[in-house]
């Protein structure tokens, strides 16, 4: 059953923001602190386990590929509702704090993703 | 008309549904037609529904009654179920290899992007520290902006500009993300997870890698979620009493 599958998510989603309420909770700060992570490594830890155990039928999966798949229009759902005027709105000041804060951020993705990364390097040797 | 109106009004939901399917469906027209394929569908769509945005105020076009749909479908609840749902295909052993550069660009992505943001504001007239950690803030998320400058105790419009500042950089991670992908060597789990730590700002993260590949966002995702958390947990602590020192 395609419900099995989206209970699940749903388990994992509910627990994963639980959980990243609760550890802003005690760390006193008002907001949720990773609680899409842990739901994301909740779903997969879950579903490997599940499937060891032989207790995953693909037919599950699909109920969770569903909402996998909405994502995307849910993205555009998401761009469509935004604020953008307010990103007009604040001036100057805005406009190039978020500017330098982006491109700054992006530029620094390919210097911080030569940390620990031996993918290339395994694909060539180990494998 | 009328009967119209009022199925509109009580389906919001289901009209949304049709309403992003027909975008979506332009999109791909658009991109085949006119773009030769050059521009990815996605990436049109999410343009065009910024595009639309502007037809409203606070929550773009969903303001529009008749468009009030939209906010549920692109709400957060949704967004992050269906983000949820994404990491069902996402490798484990590669998250686990690029656990260390994931944290290292948390840390870095959010002192950055909050030092910038002081030095911005520092260089248009503002001077209190209070202000200044509170833009600061907004430079990382437009949630951290807000949380931060209220717990600071900040006059109401300059946590109007840290959330302006904060949608700015969710725009613009949207739009230049996939221009700019193939320069940064974003292409792989292992940079999208680093790619996530970076810039932090969820919806942007996603939307900008929804447009570039589709498979990387569950990695993004993955470290942006705990981005708005540190931003929160840095901005009216450590880092505003270490700008209180230096003032």
């Amino acid at each position: 059953m395609k419900i099995y599958g989206v209970a699940l998510l749903s388990a994992c989603f509910l627990i994963g923001k639980l959980t990243g309420r609760f550890l802003g909770q005690v760390l006193n700060i008002n907001s949720d602190i990773g609680g899409v992570g842990f739901a994301m490594f909740l779903l997969m830890v879950s579903s490997l386990y599940l499937r060891k155990k032989g207790w995953w039928a693909e037919e599950s999966e699909s109920g969770i590929s569903f909402w996998s798949a909405m994502y995307i229009p849910i993205i555009v759902a998401m761009a469509a509702s935004l604020n953008v005027k307010a990103a007009m709105t604040g001036g100057a000041l805005a406009l190039l704090a978020g500017l330098c804060a982006t491109v700054a951020g992006l530029l620094l993705v390919p210097v911080i993703s030569k940390i620990g990364n031996q993918s290339e390097k395994n694909q060539d040797g180990d494998n | 008309m009328e009967i119209i109106n009022q199925i509109i009004d009580k389906n919001g939901l289901i009209f949304a549904f049709l309403l992003v399917g027909g975008i979506m469906l332009f999109a791909k027209l658009f991109s085949n037609k006119i773009t030769n394929n050059r521009i990815p569908d996605v990436a049109i769509a999410i343009l065009f529904g910024l595009g639309l945005a502007f037809f409203g105020e606070k929550k773009g076009l969903a303001d529009i009654p008749l468009f009030s749909g939209l906010a549920i479908l692109g709400g957060s609840m949704l967004r992050d179920f269906s983000v949820v749902a994404t990491a069902m295909g996402a490798d484990l052993n590669k998250i686990r290899q690029a656990g260390l550069a994931g944290v290292i660009s948390l840390f870095v992505g959010v002192t950055i992007s909050f030092i910038l943001g002081v030095i911005i504001a520092l260089n248009m007239g503002y001077s209190d520290a209070e202000s200044l950690t509170t833009i600061g803030a907004g430079a990382c998320t437009y949630i951290v902006g807000p949380i931060t400058g209220s717990a600071l105790g900040v006059s109401s419009d300059v946590i109007a500009i840290s959330v302006a500042t904060g949608v700015v950089k969710t725009i613009l991670t949207t739009i230049i993300t996939p221009l700019i992908a193939k320069l940064i060597k974003l292409d792989n789990p292992h940079s999208a997870v680093v790619f996530g730590g970076l810039i932090g700002t969820t919806s942007g993260v996603v939307a900008g890698l929804a447009a570039t590949d589709v498979k990387l966002v569950p990695y993004g995702a993955l470290t942006a979620t705990f981005y708005t958390g540190l931003g929160c947990l840095l901005c009216p602590s450590i880092f505003y009493l270490l700008l209180k020192l230096i003032i």
